[in-house]
């Protein structure tokens, strides 16, 4: 069952695949009702990722105590593993690409690189969360390690979610439960993806490479 | 409707044989097939069942809440009570407005969604049954929850606001309250969110043919972009909970200014959720009112595109005006000078909607029906609230009236006045709808009267009060300050806003259940929903209908002679009496959605999880618990996700669910099979046979 191959044709539209035989309308806005929710659901996503931006942001420099950024971050290493994380971005448009073509066999290698990626970058996470916590840097030792750690432990929390549904992708087509006309699943599965990593690329910008003020400063309150 | 993207049995796919039997979660629990009795319930995902449930739930919630107003009032009513200590009056505001919010108007109005909106536009099934289920279970669990607090040593008494560091440090409020209000509200966010999404895709997606957007019925349009601002609110709400929580529970610092943390970025996220959810709780009540008025005044909507468009200005609008809130934080003159104009300018599509409505109820043949009375009533009540909201708008005016009853008697106006109004007239309007039995009109006369004297009385006087500078949230006030006379006042008021509930519940459950039953069009009516019978099948539209105008049943009706008078169509008799039988006919088969297990599993384990993080939180081993709670909510989600959304015909038979025809599994977001006639059956004409919901 390695190589199985539907019978139908693919049509590129969702809404009307061939299988319909004509017999359900398709939907109002031409998207199927699965994207329409992915896509909500992300826009939803984005507001949550935002407020959670927004508060590190509001509290970049305002530490009463140390370490900051400037003495714990590895913008080198961090930067390598946000490199692999985007790759994945593209291993997961292949993975899209080869079962559109049919093609299960690059299918599931092309997910597993995708899940395998991100589960480097994971593995980063956890390795970066651990020498941070070493150098003394916690959740609880200032305002930089709370919304240092509650932001991008929320991300990896986004990407472990992701890396599991991947896996059950993978699993379902070697059990032959994948087939071509649910080439949707797969593209839904990667708006999330994409999304997840798309999301890294702010988080990285603002939280590792634009310098913070004036680190470990005793200003008061600045938002009035 | 939901797009077919499987063909059916008799053409799956070959390697999906080799599978045979045992499509994903009826491995161990075989699929829920009953219609009738507990289980059915339990198991449902028609959207008319869930709608009913989240409307008697929160009406239940309803009645939890007012108790708790009412001992608030007892407490108040004369200086220096002692009905209430302080800590069981900050418990009982508290609760009173986070149920009244998140248990009561928020489930309530999408309840009401959840009926009508697919009734309205034609379709058969909300887009995600299931997950339908689940939202309605989560609220369900989450509201228990929250009240379970009062069992496990206090209920949350930091103000239905919570506001840090009060609620985010640890034994600045006695009890576990605060941590039972940040889970609880986790829950209710997650599970509106889910509903938020099913509305909004359902609504953009599902209308039947020919039902472009500006002819979708003013309820459904309502809803819509209040589901909309659900979706994006929130979210925000959800991280400054996350935050309290990280705080509570992880010794984080985000609300502690002993390191730095600023208690204001609680105000400005909470309100930025905040100001939206006004308009998710008054938009689906502004909607209710909008149907309402047309077909008792026996004319349309007065502008409907522009009440649509307003709706969409208001929905934008509420982003944008959040820190009217917060006037007397001292945020500066630019913010304060900023947020006042743009709190003045949200008035405006406000007041073009009241006058639409003025306008069509002007020159219209008035039937003074329960449902108008409350609707009249809504247009009355909401403008005076909006009104003391336009008051609040001027910063020095409200540097005065902050944190003063004036704030209370104006919310009160727009969320009781407004929402309730609106709710009440929906209830009158659709009962016959979803039960088939009018609600006795004289006793609702006398629910509507009494509740809106009951209601002034109540809330009237607060504005007095509140000028007069007597503060919110404090459990007593001494003599000295002469505020006994109107706070007497408010109390009886909310006596007889108590009867006039009793008076609507006799009704309910004493007096309709013995009427006679009423056709499907009780009211001359105009939209779509009733052109089905009264209560709707399971199937809701035997045939979807094809839609040629706004308000489409009223123009197969109706129409205008030359001078603009309404006139009776000839085939006006038949087409009221065709709606009483628009039914299948017996050859044909609609295939719905079937009903599951996972739903009220998934949400049932999210509701352990946050046990286990609230027990957590005084002795980490029992994190435990939510690591447990988590594994059955992503088991649920797997087995959730292995099923199919409908089982193949031949199953509802009765027998053989191991011998059903394969059905290919399908992952959580995927589409949904609807494979259709059964093959024993008659063939249809294409049109006949077609789907209720897809996959969710």
């Amino acid at each position: 069952m390695a190589t199985t191959t539907t019978p139908e044709v693919l049509d590129e539209s969702p809404g009307e695949s061939p299988a319909d035989h004509g017999m359900s309308p398709a939907t109002n806005t031409g998207v199927s009702n699965e994207k329409l929710a992915m896509w909500s659901f992300l826009g939803s996503e984005c507001l949550l990722f935002g407020a959670l931006i927004s508060t590190y942001f509001l509290y970049r420099g305002r530490s009463l105590t140390g370490p900051t950024p400037k003495n714990i971050y590895d913008i080198p290493y961090t930067s390598i593993s946000s490199f692999v994380l985007l790759m994945s971005s593209l291993t997961m448009v292949l993975a899209l690409a080869a079962i559109q073509r049919g093609d299960h066999r690059r299918l599931r290698l092309w997910l597993t690189a995708t899940a395998l990626l991100g589960t480097v970058f994971i593995g980063g996470q956890v390795y970066e969360f651990t020498s941070f916590i070493h150098e003394g840097l916690t959740m609880r030792t200032n305002l930089f390690g709370s919304s240092f750690f509650v932001l991008t432990g929320f991300h990896g929390v986004h990407v472990t979610l992701g890396i599991m549904m991947l896996l059950s992708l993978v699993i379902m087509s070697a059990r032959g439960r994948l087939p071509q006309s649910k080439v949707q699943v797969v593209e839904i599965i990667g708006l999330y993806w994409h999304f997840v990593d798309v999301v890294w690329i702010v988080i990285f910008t603002v939280v590792y490479l634009i310098p913070s003020p004036v680190a470990h400063s005793n200003r008061p309150l600045q938002i009035r | 409707m939901a797009i077919v993207l499987e063909p059916p049995p008799s053409t799956t796919a070959p390697d999906a044989d080799k599978h045979a039997g045992t499509p994903g979660g009826t491995t161990f629990l075989r699929r829920p097939n009953s219609s009738e009795g507990f289980w059915s319930w339990i198991t449902t995902v028609d959207h008319k069942r869930l709608g009913i449930m989240y409307s008697a739930t929160g009406f239940a919630f309803f009645l939890l809440g007012g108790i708790e107003a009412l001992l608030i009032r007892l407490q108040l009513a004369r200086p220096n009570g002692h009905i209430l200590s302080a800590n069981q009056y900050n418990q009982v505001f508290t609760m009173h407005g986070t149920t009244m919010v998140f248990l009561v108007i928020m489930p309530v109005s999408v309840g009401f969604a959840n009926y009508l909106v697919p009734l309205q536009i034609g379709a058969r099934d909300v887009a995600f049954p299931r997950l339908n289920a689940f939202s309605y279970w989560l609220f369900l669990f989450g509201g228990i929850f929250l009240y379970s607090s009062f069992l496990f040593g206090g209920a949350p008494n930091g103000g239905w606001f919570g506001y840090a560091p009060n609620t985010s440090i640890p034994g600045y409020l006695p009890g576990r309250g605060s941590d039972f209000w940040v889970f609880g509200l986790l829950l209710l966010g997650i599970a509106s969110t889910a509903g938020a999404v099913n509305i909004v895709v359902t609504a953009l997606n599902m209308r039947a043919p020919g039902m472009t957007l500006l002819k979708m019925p003013i309820f459904t349009w309502m809803s819509l972009i209040a589901q909309f601002l659900t979706v994006f609110a929130m979210p925000v709400i959800t991280v400054a909970l996350f935050l309290v929580m990280f705080d509570r529970n992880f010794g984080a610092n985000f609300f502690n200014p002993a390191a730095g943390g600023d208690p204001v970025l609680w105000q400005n996220l909470f309100w930025l959720f905040g100001h939206p959810e006004v308009y998710i709780l008054i938009l689906p009540a502004m909607g209710m009112v909008s149907e309402v008025l047309p077909v008792f005044a026996r004319k349309p909507l007065f502008g409907y595109p522009v009440m649509v468009f307003s709706g969409i200005a208001i929905g934008f609008m509420g982003w944008g005006v959040w820190i009217h809130h917060m006037f007397a934080v001292g945020l500066g003159p630019v913010a304060v000078s900023a947020f006042s104009v743009s709190t003045m300018f949200i008035a405006v599509p406000t007041g073009v909607k009241i006058f639409n409505w003025i306008g069509t109820l002007w020159g219209g043949s008035l039937r003074l029906t329960t449902p108008m009375l409350f609707a009249i009533g809504f247009i009355v009540m909401f403008t005076i609230g909006g009104l003391s909201g336009v008051t609040h708008s001027l910063s020095p005016s409200d540097r005065q009236q902050t944190d003063t009853y004036y704030v209370v008697a104006h919310f009160h106006y727009v969320l009781f006045g407004g929402s309730m109004f609106g709710i009440f007239g929906a209830i009158y309007y659709w009962f016959p709808k979803a039960f088939g039995r009018m609600l006795n009109e004289k006793l609702g006369k006398v629910h509507f009267w009494l509740t809106f004297i009951g209601f002034n009385l109540t809330f009237g006087p607060m504005h007095i009060l509140g000028l007069q500078g007597m503060p919110r949230r404090i459990y007593t006030y001494d003599k000295s300050l002469h505020l006994g006379f109107w706070n007497m006042v408010a109390t009886i008021g909310a006596f007889i806003i108590m009867v006039s509930l009793l008076v609507f519940i006799y009704n309910i459950f004493v007096v309709t259940p013995k009427t006679a039953l009423v056709s499907a069009d009780p009211w001359d009516a105009r939209t779509l929903e009733w052109s089905i019978p009264s209560p709707p099948p399971e199937y809701n539209f035997a045939e979807i209908p094809t839609v040629h105008s706004l308000d489409d049943y009223w123009h197969r009706k109706y129409t205008e002679d030359d001078e603009g008078r309404l006139v009776r169509l000839p085939n006006y008799e038949a087409v009221r009496a065709s709606s009483d039988t628009n039914v299948a006919t017996p050859g044909q088969h609609i295939h719905m959605p079937s009903p599951s297990y996972f739903p009220i599993v998934c949400s049932f384990g999210l509701v352990v999880a946050a046990y286990g993080m609230i027990m957590g939180h005084t002795n980490g081993a029992n994190y435990i618990v939510s690591v447990v709670g988590f594994l059955i909510t992503v088991g649920g989600l797997y087995a959730w996700g292995l099923e199919p959304s409908a089982e193949p015909p031949e199953e509802h038979g009765g027998e053989g669910g191991e011998n059903a025809p394969p059905q290919p599994a399908l992952l959580g977001a995927s589409g949904g099979t609807m494979a259709l006639d059964a093959p024993e059956t008659a063939e249809l004409p294409p049109g006949d046979t077609t789907e209720g919901g897809s996959e969710s």
